[in-house]
């Protein structure tokens, strides 16, 4: 099957993913808006006006590309993984397995639901967040390279996670125990800089703190991290998470007995 | 490929096939067999016998421990996406998702086989109405009945017109009414000149419907054969006869066959060599029995399975 059949039916598993979103919007697209909706009002209405950063930034605005990020990951990581698991768990994966879709579209497929989740609950937080704020944007370009490469590079891992994953419980542990941790350390609520230095040592070690401020530079201008080298190691998880799922599917790891 | 060949190689042949699971199961065996172009095969064998996984391995759904396969003469291993385009495959198990529309499932299906958006709508409209299903085109797949189900597996396989088809128990669970729809679409397809491989546990779906028959038991295949020699091996066969009513019928004693009254309207005539039947029938005429009907008690695909598994 040539390149553009080939395109042709990522464009249909990415299309199914899409849908299967939409049809669950109660569930994919309303939650985090209900709980960014709390972070806003409680951290960014009732307490951030005590919060002093030391620039012309207030802290609602300091927090809103965080929460965005936030979003992003949480959502494209979620979507991808539970969505492969399930297909897994009910052997719908089979559909895909039988047909001449090769590996690299079946992942581009899920990665464009994973991406599809990740931008619209970005575009959800960043319509609540104008609600509380006023949101300037610096640099679109920033903005948009770091919410879709964020996105790509989480719905890697999701599915990475879901090839792996023999039971519903092994897709709830990397979110709850790895990603809220590393998130909520990550730079969201606050500014590594005003941590003491063994904290500002670890925050180092996170990843989700470059990302968390390349979209905050995209937003603000403002970042406490190389934005460059934050990119660059952008692209390279993806090549490299990019790679292993291709390796994995090849291998029939987890689908193929 | 050349040209002659194509037309000439079998459509599927494998050689030296094992598998062996995880957990050590043996669960084929170095088996090798070949299915003719045009064939309708039928792969038999118990529960665990090792059908489900030949069928995974043709169809990529199971990985192999060694051994080689090939569909129209491409080798798996090197021409995995090239044999698939040539497969359709209805799996034991639904595989759907059970919240789909029936309409998107079989349209994702050719979509997925790369047909742009209009050709596999139309593709699946004409599967589905083949299969009698387009009217519930629009309702969520867990809403149909198991014959339905049955349908829409069925459909799937088809999206991508295969010259191999191969069914791992299709009927199953599926009322009469349905289980003779579909005989009747295999029937065509086979007619069409589409391979088809067929596992069952009707076996009076194989003597229907099949050519050709091959035996799997404990991983090995045991017996690979045209359906016509194997049944030409069947001596012993039962006869249930349907007479008039009487009273006063005189008792027949044979050492060619055996007769005994089940009921005031019905014998059972067991007999050893099929080219004595009508013999028989007539001796019974002269002792005064008006017979009506006559049926093959025992279906004889089933007869010879259960010999050739048991040995």
């Amino acid at each position: 099957m040539g390149f553009f059949r080939q395109c042709i039916a990522s464009y249909t598993l990415m299309l199914k993913e899409c849908h299967r979103i939409v049809r669950i919007w109660s569930q994919s697209l309303i939650p985090p808006a209900i709980t960014t909706s709390m972070y806003f009002i409680v951290f960014g209405n009732l307490l951030g006006d005590k919060i002093q950063l030391g620039n012309d930034v207030s802290y609602i605005q300091f927090m809103t590309p965080g929460l965005i990020m936030l979003s992003i990951i949480s959502n494209s990581y979620v979507n991808v993984c539970s969505s492969f698991f399930s297909a897994k768990f009910q052997k719908s994966i089979e559909e895909l397995m039988v047909a001449s879709i090769n590996n690299v579209a079946i992942i581009i497929g899920y990665v464009g639901g994973g991406l599809f989740r990740g931008l619209a609950t970005g575009t959800v937080v960043c319509i609540i967040g104008m609600l509380f704020t006023e949101i300037t944007i610096h640099s679109w370009a920033m903005v948009f390279a770091f919410a879709i490469l964020t996105s790509i590079v989480f719905s890697l891992a999701g599915f990475t996670n879901a090839i792996f994953a023999k039971k519903f419980d092994d897709i709830a542990i990397v979110p709850t125990f790895v990603l809220t941790p590393l998130i909520y350390l990550g730079g969201v609520f606050h500014s590594v800089s005003s941590l003491p230095q063994h904290w500002q040592s670890l925050s180092m070690a996170n990843p989700i703190y470059y990302v968390v401020n390349g979209l905050r530079y995209g937003f603000l201008g403002i970042s406490e991290v190389n934005i460059l080298a934050s990119f660059a190691a952008l692209v390279v998880c993806v090549m490299l998470l990019m790679g292993v799922n291709i390796y994995l599917l090849r291998k029939g790891v987890g689908i193929r007995s | 490929m050349d040209n002659n060949f194509a037309k000439t190689c079998p459509a599927l042949k494998i050689e030296n096939l094992t598998k062996v699971y995880k957990s050590g199961i043996r669960a084929i065996d170095n088996i090798s067999f070949e299915v003719a172009q045009g064939s309708f095969f039928a792969l038999l064998g118990q529960n665990g016998a090792g059908k489900s996984t030949t069928i995974g391995i043709i169809t990529s759904l199971v990985n192999k421990t060694s051994g080689k396969v090939s569909v129209f003469g491409y080798d798996l291993d090197q021409h995995r996406t090239k044999i698939k385009q040539m497969i359709g495959v209805v799996p034991q198990e639904f595989n759907f998702g059970t919240f789909e529309k029936t309409g998107d499932i079989v349209r994702n299906q050719a979509g997925f086989f790369g047909l742009p958006p209009r050709v596999a709508e139309a593709k699946a409209k004409e599967t589905l109405q083949r299969l009698k299903l387009w009217y519930r085109a629009e309702h969520v797949s867990r809403s149909l009945s198991g014959g339905m189900k049955r349908r829409l597996m069925l459909a799937k396989s088809l999206v991508n017109s295969p010259k191999l088809l191969i069914l791992d128990e299709p009927s199953a669970g599926a009322d009469v009414e349905i289980r003779y729809q579909i005989w009747e679409l295999l029937g065509e397809l086979s007619a069409s000149g589409t391979t088809i491989i067929l596992t069952t546990h009707y076996l009076e779906e194989v003597e229907k419907l099949c050519d050709h028959v091959a035996i799997i038991n404990a991983g090995k295949i045991v017996e690979n054969t045209s359906l016509q020699n194997l049944l030409s091996r069947l001596n012993e066969q039962t006869f249930l006869l349907t007479i008039e009513p009487s009273d006063v019928l005189p008792t027949v004693d044979s050492d060619k066959y055996t007769v005994q009254r089940l009921n005031e309207q019905t014998l059972e005539i067991n007999i050893s060599d099929i080219g004595l039947l009508g013999g028989a029938l007539q001796e019974l005429g002269q002792k005064g029995y008006k017979i009506k009907n006559i049926t093959n008690k025992t279906n004889r695909v089933e007869q010879l399975y259960l010999s050739i598994t048991r040995s």
